[in-house]
């Protein structure tokens, strides 16, 4: 074995041994400084003759790159090694909860409101809004409510002083909509309404949505199929059976009952009709060019079908273990 | 409205099965509400008799009987009812039998004795009657026939929810009329003869008031044994509509009432006075109804009197004094027609109605009358005995029908349909409706049965009820395209909610009435809207502020056991102005009580304080700075409220709530809250972009000693003043108290940011505008701390 490799075999073994950086430094000092024992050797070239200077110094440089080579590794792997150790050293529980704090959410009913809005805003419905401390002529007379009608009465309707009323539907919403808009209409009016009742079906105030549409030719056929369309994209059902069923307000004629099938049979969910003519009469609209379809629904049952509440009271009593359910 | 369905096919029959005809009605506008079985399944009963009866030689309770049950031969029954007697008819379930909850008659041994069926009580055949064992069925009861087929048990009671514009169908009469006219089924008639007078007894009709009382037919019936019993297949009738049974001639009129839907009443002609007068009521008159009640009368009240006294409130309830009793022997029968109008209303004015007041108010047929009483004479006549006198008949004014045109092209735009005018035409038939065929539709004249037909929309409706709402097509409508606006300055209700929802607001919804106590503790109102009709005295006043209703939900959730509550509510409140009238403004308000972030181990467990929810206020109203003065409110610590005020006008409150209340209401901490002007939160802005400045900002920081009593907001009023036109920013970073500042004293850190837009500034432009900035702050006492 030459000279060389030998100095190449005791360098790598050395090289192998080292666990620091600066002991690196010294052993690659040791073969490769100034008098390192490979520099010595490059220095004693100068002594020999062309041609076997030519062979021994490919061979020391090779031994150099080769010494060079395992330095570099071995530089990296106390590099690396330190680096793994840190980021070790640096590891979290990620299993702990972030920082600050989550957010909270919004009431079912008004969840239930935003969706139906939304959808009848798809086709192109606005929304209207009004008083809930309501005139005689808005809540009943505009409506074609007759004087005597019952719920007229104190028992079903709240009066305030100086005889005017809380709201006992939205429908004034499309009265007053109408007083200042010409067709064609489009609207749906959500809101709060009151009436005298309290119990696990009742709730002395609660929520309702109107919807109008009065243009030259909107007929009972578009009513149906407006409807239908909302419900079904309403529950995401394309298969929810729809009836609707002949029924009596004074303010829309034909009138109907909307039902829907539901697992226990049909369940009614609204009530509509084509706008009376005599409301739109009461309200400058000429029922000879005009016609239209208005129908009210109950949020809060729309809200207690879609969520399975079986008591509207939960919506009123802002329980915040009830309410964080929505969230 | 309850009526059998027995008695409906009695008249009609379609070939419908109950649920069948069930859905029919109910898609004709006729809700069915309930349909219920007479009885329930069961099979092999049938009448027998009792024709031995002894002992059980093995148990004193039991008794051994032979039936003859129609068989061929007797059948030994072991029984133990009470009423088990020779001789008795009673229903006897043989083997094979089914009763009610699937139990199977077998023949068995009963203490030894073989007993081959089971002697039936109402209660084990499902139609429980008072008696205590077996049902005891009248002596010429057929044995052997099936005990269903006798008590006509194969039946089902139907519910209907009569809408008020269909009065026409409060009556058997009227149903079957109209499913005679969906179905086209044949409507078997009812011979009503008119009853040949026996006797000249009469007693005269008066009517004072023509307009209320269309009409009064009057009839003496003399001889009645009013105690006779009220034959089976009526009382059957009676309980199978929801009535009972009371004596004979009372049963008469409710049945008369049931089946033509006409009111009648019976007077004992003894207690009569003279003849009838029918007039309004005169004030000081009383009148003791059936249901004993005294009733002080009034004149807008139509009375029935004899010469010196009321006897009935017309159309609504009879007297207690001249009604027909079981010992009554002469009556004298009442049919009338009473205008809709002058009884509207009036039961719940009252406060007690009658099956009467329920159909005169919603429109009887006002060509019924003389019908009627034929009927009801006839049935007494049959029932009671007695002969008859002559009718008594005074007419007042009677409604008209008018002729009411509907045009075949308008039922066309209405209903989205054409129908063809023979359609049409076949329709108003089937109704009974007369009309005749006019160039472009129909002119029609309603019969005097139906109130709802008045203007040419009733017809359509009608139209379309007869010819289905099924039937008529839901295709997708066309409508005249037109975008909704959205402007951009105004922002969506949804986002101002999301963004309470995102600072961990939980959305309430809390009623608008509340307790009077809320408006004068949380608003200072001592006059609030209130209720005429409160459902609760802590309902009892419209709310002028949203803060009693977040306190009242804070409250209910410490109960709850949360110890951290954040809520929001969006609703609108009622401010009574000085000139009476009212506003109604929609209000954003939330409250934070407990710690500032949920508990949690990042974070030390701090409450939340003035400044959480000066912070949720502002980024409510970003990127619209407002100012906050130092404001009183009286839900609010005088010392930690702000008003928040925007273009000069005040647009709501925030603060810390006052020691005082959260005593009051029991609440451990202060929550803080704050309530603004919705109208002012939903407002936005639409962005005109600025050039961005290419050269470098320069800071300066200064920290200002001043008196605690001088505030930010002076501070940096008086620097801004002084401050030269690229100042950018002059904000405060930091607030301290303690070693180095002297008591009473606090230093405040600022932040000045200076660029200009067209050039790098240099020192001395600095130097001086920073400079300026200090003199005006040294002007307010400031000093520079050391």
């Amino acid at each position: 074995m030459s000279n060389v490799d030998v100095i190449l075999k005791e360098g790598l073994a050395a090289l192998d041994t080292v666990t620091d950086l600066v002991e690196l430094e010294q052993v690659k000092a040791r073969y490769l400084g100034k008098s390192g024992a490979m520099t010595e050797l490059l220095k004693q070239l100068g002594k020999l003759s062309p041609e076997e200077r030519k062979t021994a110094g490919a061979t020391i440089n090779a031994a150099k790159q080769a010494f060079e080579g395992r330095h570099n590794e071995v530089r990296d792997g106390i590099n690396n090694a330190k680096l793994e150790q840190q980021l070790a050293a640096e590891a979290l529980d990620v299993s702990l909860p972030g920082r600050g704090q989550l957010p909270a959410g919004l009431h079912p009913v008004t969840l239930t409101l935003e969706r139906i809005t939304e959808l009848f805003a798809t086709l192109g419905f606005a929304v209207a809004d009004g008083p809930e401390i309501e005139t005689d002529f808005h809540n009943f007379q505009a409506l074609n409510i007759p004087e005597n009608h019952p719920a007229r009465a104190m028992q079903d309707t709240f009066y305030v002083e100086g005889g005017d009323v809380l709201r006992t539907h939205t429908s004034p919403i499309q009265v007053r909509y109408m007083l200042d808009n010409q067709p064609p209409i489009k609207i749906v009016a959500p809101g709060r309404v009151y009436r005298v009742d309290s119990d696990a079906t009742h709730s002395p105030m609660f929520h309702q949505m109107e919807g109008l549409w009065i243009d030259r030719d909107v007929s009972f056929a578009d009513l149906k199929a407006t409807i239908t369309d909302f419900l079904r994209r309403f529950f995401e059902r394309d298969d929810l059976q729809v009836r609707f069923r002949p029924s009596f307000f004074p303010f829309t004629e034909p009138s109907a009952e909307i039902d829907v099938l539901g697992e226990r049979g049909w369940l009614e969910v609204g009530g509509c009709g084509m706008v009376h003519p005599n409301v739109l009469r009461n309200v400058n609209i000429d029922p000879e060019q005009f016609t239209g379809f208005a129908f009210g629904i109950g949020l809060d049952r729309f809200a207690m079908l879609r969520y399975g509440v079986n008591d509207l009271r939960l919506f009123f009593e802002n329980d915040l273990n009830f309410l964080k359910q929505f969230n | 409205m309850q009526f059998s369905e027995q008695w409906l096919r009695s008249r009609v029959n379609p070939s419908l099965t109950t649920d069948e005809l069930s859905y029919l009605l109910t898609m004709a506008g006729l809700e069915v509400e309930e349909v219920e079985q007479a009885a329930p399944a069961f099979s092999g009963v049938v009448i027998a008799e009792v024709k031995e009866c002894v002992k059980h030689e093995n148990a004193d309770r039991l008794r051994v009987t032979k039936v003859d049950a129609g068989t061929g031969e007797l059948i030994q029954i072991v029984c133990g009812a009470p009423n088990v007697a020779v001789g008795v008819k009673i229903p006897c379930a043989l083997p094979g039998a089914i009763l009610p909850g699937d139990f199977k008659i077998k023949p068995t041994k009963m203490r030894g004795v073989e007993s081959g069926g089971m002697l039936c009580s109402g209660k084990e055949l499902g139609v429980p009657d008072d008696v205590d064992g077996l049902l005891l069925l009248p002596a010429d009861a057929p044995v052997g026939q099936s005990i269903r087929d006798y008590l006509g048990l194969d039946d089902a009671l139907f519910t209907l929810k009569i809408t008020p514009n269909r009065a026409d169908c409060l009556s058997l009469r009227g149903i079957a009329r109209e499913v005679a006219a969906l179905t086209g089924a044949p409507l078997a008639p009812l011979a009503i003869d008119a009853v040949t007078p026996q006797c000249d007894d009469k007693r005269s009709v008066k009517i004072d008031a023509a307009n209320a009382c269309g009409r009064y037919i009057g009839r003496v019936i003399k001889g009645v044994n009013a105690a006779a019993a009220t034959p089976e297949w009526m009382r059957r009738r009676l309980e199978r509509s929801g009535l009972r049974p009371i004596s004979a001639i009372v049963d008469i009129t409710n049945y008369v009432l049931l089946e033509q839907g006409q009111p009648m009443h019976a007077f004992d002609l003894a207690k009569l006075d003279g003849g009838i007068t029918v007039r309004f009521a005169r004030d000081g008159e009383k009148l003791v109804c059936l249901n004993e009640k005294e009733v002080a009368l009034t004149p807008e009240l139509l009375v029935i009197a004899d010469d010196s006294k009321p006897l009935a409130i017309a159309g609504i309830m009879g007297g207690l004094d001249s009604g027909v009793t079981t010992e009554s022997s002469e009556i004298f029968f009442e049919s009338a027609f009473f205008n809709p109008d002058i009884i509207a209303g009036k039961a719940r004015d009252l406060g007690f109605g009658s099956d009467s007041s329920y159909r005169y108010e919603r429109g009887v047929d006002f060509v019924l009358q003389q019908e009627a009483i034929e009927r009801a004479t006839a049935l007494t006549l049959e029932i009671c005995g007695g002969v008859a006198g002559p009718l008594v008949e005074t007419v007042g004014k009677l409604p008209a029908r008018n002729r009411v045109k509907v045009r075949t092209a308008r039922v066309a735009k209405v209903l989205g349909v054409t129908l063809a005018a023979e359609q049409i035409a076949a329709i108003f038939t089937r109704l009974g409706f007369g009309f005749d065929a006019v160039e472009d539709g129909f002119v029609v004249e309603a019969p005097s049965f139906r109130y709802d037909i008045a203007i040419e929309e009733d017809l359509i409706e009608e139209i379309a009820r007869v010819y289905g709402y099924d039937a008529i097509p839901s295709d997708a409508p066309r409508s005249r395209l037109a975008m909704l606006p959205q402007p951009e300055t105004l922002r969506p209700r949804g986002e101002v909610r999301r963004l309470l929802a995102g600072r961990d607001f939980q959305e309430i919804v809390s009623y608008a009435f509340v307790e009077e106590k809320w408006e004068r503790d949380f608003a200072g109102n001592s006059n609030p809207v209130r209720l005429q009709n409160p459902i609760a005295s802590q309902m009892s006043v419209m709310r002028s502020s949203l803060i009693g209703g977040l306190v009242d939900v804070l409250a209910g959730n410490l109960n709850r056991k949360h110890n951290r509550v954040r809520v929001f509510e969006i609703a609108r409140v009622f401010l009574k102005q000085a000139d009476g009238s009212l506003l109604q403004p929609e209000r954003v308000a939330g409250l934070a009580y407990g710690s500032r972030v949920a508990e949690q181990w990042a974070s030390k467990a701090e409450r939340v304080d003035f400044y959480d929810a000066k912070a949720d206020v502002e980024a409510l109203l970003y990127p619209r700075v407002a100012e906050y003065r130092k404001g009183e409110h009286p839900a609010f610590h005088p010392g930690r409220c702000a008003e928040v005020v925007l273009d000069g006008a005040v647009v709501g409150h925030v603060g810390e709530l006052h020691p005082r209340w959260v005593q009051a209401y029991g609440l451990s901490t202060a929550p803080v809250l704050f309530e603004l002007a919705a109208e002012v939160v939903e407002q936005s802005r639409r962005v005109a972009v600025q050039p961005v400045s290419k050269f470098q900002p320069v800071r300066r920081d200064l920290a200002l000693v001043v008196a605690e009593e001088i505030t930010l907001a002076a501070l940096q009023q008086a620097m801004q003043a002084a401050a030269p036109a690229f100042v950018r920013e002059l904000a405060l970073f930091d607030v301290y108290r303690g070693k180095g500042v002297e008591e009473g004293k606090k230093s405040l850190a600022l932040r000045i940011i200076m660029q200009a837009d067209d050039r790098t500034l240099v020192d001395d432009e600095v130097e001086q505008g920073v400079a300026a900035m200090l003199a005006a702050a040294q002007g307010c006492g400031a000093e520079l701390r050391a």
